[in-house]
């Protein structure tokens, strides 16, 4: 019992089953005007035990319940077909899709960023001021402008949204990337220089290796802003499809359980994919001969 | 101060200028309704292309690095003049433009190169390189849309946006007022705040701290701004729901910054404090939030970026017919792009000045950090 005090799981299990009781605590007091002013149109008696139940099955509830949450969540990705559109997996997949192609342009943009940053200091000088500014313009602010431009250009569907996960995304690799390739200290480097080695031999021998850790900590972060970043790009396109456009469509038809629904799974896509990441990471940091 | 030879780089640098102003002054500049001028009949840029082609004698004599910078200088007036009074650019003028990019270019290259400086020209070097870039992509930019006539829908060039901000203060100062001033400072003082005290308080009680370390963390990545029409429906269109929104968003990366922050007071420095008697809270306040500092500055940097993007994506929900959000999606429904671009502009100002607040009020606080003290 001890053992299982000082781990990780039984701290977890135990706050998580706070947060679901105090999110049910607020179903019942957030729903109850609303079922109260039911009950007295219809002027039928009630007692707290039937308030209570009642609160948690509304169709409209200010907050849902979380298994009613987890119901809508079953019947829109088990007991819908794939194809059909108002199942969840159709949904998540524009999105994943979206993510997945601006999480592939962001990195491979960081790291070509990082790789001229290193090495030429005219470069360093004068990109990175502007990579770091780059990041505090709200760029999911201007989201919706790429989109409907991209629209109107002929440009539609899933590059526009994967542009702008690419914006996200390139800014923590370049930044974690820049980082790892100077990793190696002044004593290794010039160990190269002993073996006169050339700079493309340092840095596919020295510099690249020694990023790698460095790489898989800043995809965990850009997997994660990158799908913020394709939900946030479905929103302007007019509510068609993918996570955002269900939020959308939600929020349009007051909706709550379907808002919440496409929130969790974007939650769950989001978690797996940055475990998915974290797995690749032992993996390749094994093979490597560099996992602690 | 050393020069140095040139490398290779700067040799292809410099032959491009050579060649760029060579074909600026044999071809075509531009057009101007249906005749084409040349490059001879502008001064400006004919003087740049005739010292552009003279450089050719750099191979035999070492120029000043400021010689590079004037070149690059005088070809950015000398587009800019032709901008005004043409059409449509032709080959010469791109390869002007290509003139004065690589001198520019070649101005930061040896610039940065330069060793064996004192500390005050380092650092003005440091600040130079980034602006003289942010000007040329200002340039770039500019001479591209004018030239080539690109859309205006899909980029309008720098100089009308600025047009647009100085006709329409009064409009972008209120959206700043909704947006800024009253949703994205309250909703990051309330989060920020809230998440630093709740820290401190979790940090008593390590089992708490074990289990709300992972769950904060997983939170901190998730989408939250989907949040934003849910805080719409419960607390109305105004500010109110965009400052919930923001709450939500800062609150797991500051919660989970202070905590690992608090951890990192060692038992050598703790134990000292206790030789001194020092009761919790002292060591609180005296050892433990100072060393915490560097982390908190940390979340208060990311969130800084955070509450911006959270406060104007909320708009997209709903809003009173004030806010950046609310005329970003407007305007570019109305394709009033030069409108959206001074709103984008604002909100770069905006964010860029809340985050140099905040990192230089973190370095007049943690003075005391290696990363600090070695820049």
């Amino acid at each position: 019992m001890n053992k299982l005090l000082e781990g990780k799981i039984a701290p977890v299990v135990v706050v998580v089953s706070v947060l679901i009781a105090i999110w049910y605590c607020f179903t019942v007091y957030l729903n109850t005007p609303w079922q109260l002013d039911r009950y007295e149109k219809a002027g039928t008696d009630w007692t707290y035990s039937q308030l209570i139940t009642d609160t948690m099955k509304q169709d409209r509830p200010v907050l849902p319940a979380v298994h009613q949450v987890v119901v809508e969540i079953w019947q829109t990705t088990v007991n819908k077909n794939i194809t059909s559109k108002r199942s969840l997996i159709y949904h998540g997949w524009i999105t994943l899709s979206a993510t997945l192609l601006g999480f592939l342009f962001g990195t491979i943009l960081g790291i070509t960023l990082a790789v001229l940053i290193v090495h030429n200091k005219a470069l360093d000088k004068s990109l990175m001021p502007w990579i770091i500014t780059s990041q505090t313009i709200p760029i999911l602010a201007i989201a919706p402008m790429v989109i409907v431009v991209l629209n109107a250009i002929g440009v539609s569907g899933l590059l526009p949204k994967a542009l702008i996960s690419t914006y996200l995304s390139f800014f923590p690799i370049a930044v974690g990337m820049v980082k790892g390739l100077r990793s190696p200290d002044q004593q290794q480097l010039d160990l190269m220089h002993t073996y006169n080695a050339s700079a493309a031999q340092t840095f596919w021998k020295l510099r690249w290796p020694n990023s790698v850790p460095f790489l898989f900590t800043s995809m965990k972060v850009a997997v994660a802003i990158s799908l913020v970043g394709a939900i946030v790009g479905e929103l302007p396109t007019g509510a068609i499809a993918g996570l955002g456009a269900r939020l959308l469509a939600g929020s349009y038809y007051g909706q709550t359980i379907q808002i919440w629904s496409a929130l969790i799974s974007a939650a769950v896509l989001a978690a797996v994919l940055v475990m998915l990441v974290g797995v690749a990471n032992n993996v390749v940091l094994k093979r490597m001969g560099m996992s602690q | 101060m050393k020069f140095g030879t040139m490398s290779s780089l700067q040799k292809v640098l410099a032959l491009i200028a050579i060649g760029a102003s060579l074909a600026a002054l044999l071809s075509p500049l531009a057009m101007i309704g249906e005749t084409t001028v040349s490059t001879l009949s502008h001064p400006i840029a004919m003087t740049f292309a005739l010292a552009g082609l003279a450089t050719i004698i750099r191979f035999k004599l070492k120029f000043s690095i400021a010689f590079d910078g004037i070149m690059s200088v005088l070809g950015i007036w000398g587009i800019m003049v032709i901008l005004n009074g043409i059409d449509k650019a032709s080959f010469g003028f791109w390869m002007l433009l290509v003139a004065a990019w690589a001198f520019g270019w070649l101005y930061i290259e040896r610039l940065s190169n330069v060793t064996g400086l004192n500390v005050f020209l380092t650092r003005l070097i440091g600040l130079i390189t980034p602006v003289f870039f942010g000007i040329w992509i200002l340039v770039l930019w500019e001479a591209i849309t004018r030239g080539a006539n690109v859309p205006f829908v899909l980029l309008p060039p720098p100089s009308m946006v600025w047009v647009k901000i100085t006709t329409s203060l009064s409009i972008l100062w209120a959206d700043f007022q909704q947006t800024i001033l009253k949703a994205v400072l309250s909703g990051y003082v309330m989060g920020c705040g809230s998440a630093f005290l709740a820290a401190i308080a979790i940090d008593r009680s390590p089992f708490l701290q074990r289990g709300l370390l992972p769950v904060g963390n997983f939170v901190a990545a998730l989408p939250i701004v989907g949040m934003a029409p849910i805080m719409v429906m419960w607390f109305g269109f105004d500010w109110e729901s965009k400052a919930a929104v923001i709450v939500i968003m800062t609150f797991f990366p500051m919660l989970v910054n202070t905590l690992t922050g608090l951890t990192v007071a060692t038992n050598m420095q703790q134990d000292l404090m206790r030789t001194y008697a020092a009761g919790y809270w002292q060591t609180l306040f005296k050892l433990r939030l100072p060393v915490a500092a560097p982390f908190i500055f940390n979340a208060l940097k990311i969130n800084s970026t955070l509450a911006l993007i959270g406060g104007i994506v909320a708009e997209f929900f709903g809003t009173p017919t004030v806010g950046m959000g609310f005329r970003i999606s407007t305007e570019v429904g109305r394709m009033n792009i030069d409108m959206v671009w001074a709103e984008i502009a604002m909100a770069a100002l905006a964010g860029s000045t809340f985050y140099g607040i905040i990192a230089l009020t973190e370095r007049a606080v943690t003075f005391w950090h290696p990363s600090i003290r070695a820049g």
